[in-house]
């Protein structure tokens, strides 16, 4: 809007009033930037990508690895991924804009939400156990093994767990033991969401959800940790 | 009377049949011959594209022209089938002939009929050139290994040789022929507006049957179970096209995206996969044609909810503040838009129509033009369906409907609903 006026400005100056009177209406232009072109997101997902609770919960997308984000954009827009309003949203974009736009959000360092209320000391216990150290009597590994000692996701694929609330987190684990959610085989995820009970997905749920998060948890360094299971989607 | 009843219906079936030989066209198109040779392939290609094979037979994310997707229709659903050279699930035992078939005749290998799901009421009208040069095309394509699925409709649809009867009735199988009244570029046009194109499957209204009927060609229509109205194509300056230049017909075919406003729904994606890769002659053609076609009949009447004097004025006031807060940075204070990214809502058809569900549902759900390779990277518009309730999407429609220009009925409150209820994908 500022670049507009300068350029009414000079035509003000350099023609003088009376040629500006006759010409018409020059039309709004609007800001060439992705924070402009991606509005549509912003009403769900935060205008910094921090993730926004409505009815239900948008997640943050800021800070989460671009490779992750362009993945999960690909999943929604070739239907991998179950969510008919994201495949609606990105179904007409292409493979370069995806990109572009997964880039943008995970460039993103926005503040974090309050954490969560603290729950039933000994819902929080389990899930911390669970979150840092896994249940190897279940052949669940720790999230941390792969997410990073932080939680805040590896480079490229690996997407942080910080910063999100209790029931996006259940509501994924949730999908991925119905097989609603699915990543690229062989589907760790769905491998270790089939061996954890709902109680212990509502656990690590609430622990995660508890922590205090900042917005300078970069995702751990690309290979900085040798995966547990072989995953699909972060090939080692 | 049980006698008469069966003679009756007995003597109306060889009627129809005779009918339908008498007016049959016999096979009389030999092949032009298949070389497969690249250049063949390649406008095969073209005309696939045209046709927008692509956008039915195949699934989102599933391999390219293998089927599988349903179309839901009021009598059933139809799956699309495998058309890629897989010789046991797909078209790779297939003849040029039996092709030709398909697309001229609609009818399967085995001489079964193709439901009209499949548009061979438009594609009849394509040369047997060029269905040789799509067939030489669709045996280069990948095979892919999907089984065709049987189509899920009620009885009596369910019974394909009744498509016999319908046949009579509405399919007249003819190759185009020019008029020599008209000119090269305008004969262009209604080729492929007519055959390929096949643009009024959506832009018409269909009947019981689900057939277009010659009254509503292009006239506009609401495209049965996916809800959204397709709108009239016709020279009516209100409605159609007749206050666009061909130039900016043929710029939001290419780029999804005009000075006049976006395409969004399924037009979306014909603009992906057909259009922004038909050639600017092609389209200039078709934008020729489609403006010249004259409106006959009327729009078919709506059934809408009325609202009251108080109730639009009270609806006004409210759309009006809501139209400020959400609206206008994008859309501009008096609906004028920014030309290529954000619609213009003042004088916009889609805005207008008698028929509010598209304007409805494009507030509720927003969306994205597809990106083009003249829109790359388009600018989207945020789903309301979260933050506004039926009164105040209402209240916006409404406001938008009667402001700057604009002249359309108001909009009940329970209107919204029934675009809630709409499946979005």
């Amino acid at each position: 809007m500022r670049r507009c006026h300068g350029f009414l400005l000079a035509t003000l100056l350099a023609a003088g009033t009376a040629v500006a009177q006759t010409t018409p209406a020059k039309p709004a232009t609007v800001a060439n930037t992705l924070e402009q072109r991606l509005v549509a997101c912003a009403i769900c997902h935060g205008k910094q990508g921090e993730g926004v609770r409505k009815n239900e919960y948008y997640p943050r997308l800021a800070g989460k690895p671009s490779e992750y984000l362009y993945n999960q954009l690909l999943g929604f827009r070739e239907k991998r991924r179950a969510s008919p309003v994201m495949t609606y949203m990105v179904g007409g974009l292409s493979d370069s804009y995806l990109g572009e736009i997964a880039d943008y959000y995970a460039a993103l360092r926005p503040p974090f939400p309050p954490p969560a209320q603290r729950a039933d000391p000994a819902k929080l216990a389990r899930g911390e156990a669970l979150a840092l150290k896994g249940d190897p009597a279940l052949e669940i590994p720790a999230c941390a093994a792969c997410h990073g000692a932080k939680l805040s996701g590896m480079l490229p694929g690996i997407p942080g767990l910080i910063g999100l609330y209790p029931d996006y987190i259940a509501a994924q684990m949730g999908a991925w033991k119905s097989g609603v959610r699915n990543a690229a085989a062989p589907d760790c995820m769905a491998r270790i969401a089939s061996r954890l009970s709902g109680d212990d997905i509502a656990a690590v749920a609430a622990w995660l959800a508890s922590l205090p998060a900042s917005p300078d948890t970069p995702p751990a360094p690309a290979r900085s940790l040798k995966l547990p299971m072989s995953c699909g989607s972060a090939p080692q | 009377m049980k006698r008469f009843i069966l003679g009756a219906v007995f003597a109306l079936a060889i009627v129809a049949v005779g009918v339908y030989m008498l007016t049959r066209e016999q096979p009389q198109a030999p092949s032009m011959g298949v070389t497969g040779e690249q250049s063949q392939v390649i406008r095969g290609e073209y005309l696939a594209r045209v046709g927008d094979c692509y956008a039915c037979h195949t699934l989102r994310g599933g391999a390219p022209y293998a089927g599988g997707l349903e179309m839901a229709t009021p009598f059933g659903s139809l799956y699309t089938t495998n058309i890629t050279p897989d010789p046991d699930t797909g078209i790779g035992k297939w003849t040029a002939d039996d092709f030709w078939a398909a697309l001229h005749d609609g009818k399967s290998k085995d001489g079964s009929f193709l439901y009209p799901a499949m548009p061979y009421t438009n594609y009849t009208k394509v040369t047997r050139e060029d269905s040789d040069a799509m067939y030489a095309y669709f045996r280069t394509v990948k095979p892919a290994r999907l089984a065709n699925r049987p189509p899920a409709l009620g009885f009596p649809y369910n019974q394909r040789q009744l498509m016999l009867g319908w046949r009579t009735l509405y399919f007249k199988p003819g190759v185009y022929q020019d008029n020599p009244k008209q000119s090269k570029e305008w004969n262009r046009g209604a080729y492929l507006v007519e055959g390929l194109g096949h643009c009024n499957a959506c832009h018409s209204a269909r009947n019981a049957l689900g057939a277009v009927s010659a009254d509503d060609q292009y006239a506009g229509g609401l495209i049965p179970v996916q809800n959204w109205y397709a709108p009239s194509l016709t020279s009516n300056r209100e409605t159609g096209l007749g206050g666009w230049d061909i130039k900016e017909i043929v710029e939001l075919l290419r780029t999804g995206v005009s000075t006049r406003g976006a395409v969004y729904g399924p037009m979306s994606a014909v603009v992906q996969h057909s259009l922004q890769e038909t050639s600017l002659s092609d389209l200039t053609a078709m934008a020729t044609y489609l403006k010249s076609i004259a409106q006959t009949g009327e729009p078919p009447e709506v059934p809408q909810v009325r609202t009251t004097v108080a109730q639009t004025d009270a609806m006004l006031a409210a759309g009006a503040k809501l139209y400020e807060k959400h609206c206008a940075d994008c859309h501009q204070p008096k609906g004028e838009g920014v030309p290529r990214v954000y619609p213009p809502l003042a004088n916009n058809q889609s805005i207008a129509m008698a028929l509010p569900i598209n304007a409805i549902r494009i507030v509720l759900n927003g969306g994205f033009p597809p990106s083009t390779e003249g829109n790359p990277r388009p600018y989207g518009m945020p789903p309301f369906a979260y933050d506004l309730n039926d009164d105040e999407v209402a209240a916006v429609v409404t406001f938008i409907r009667q402001s700057w220009g604009n002249r359309a009925p108001a909009v009940a409150p329970v209107e919204i609903a029934r675009g809630r209820g709409v499946p979005i994908d």
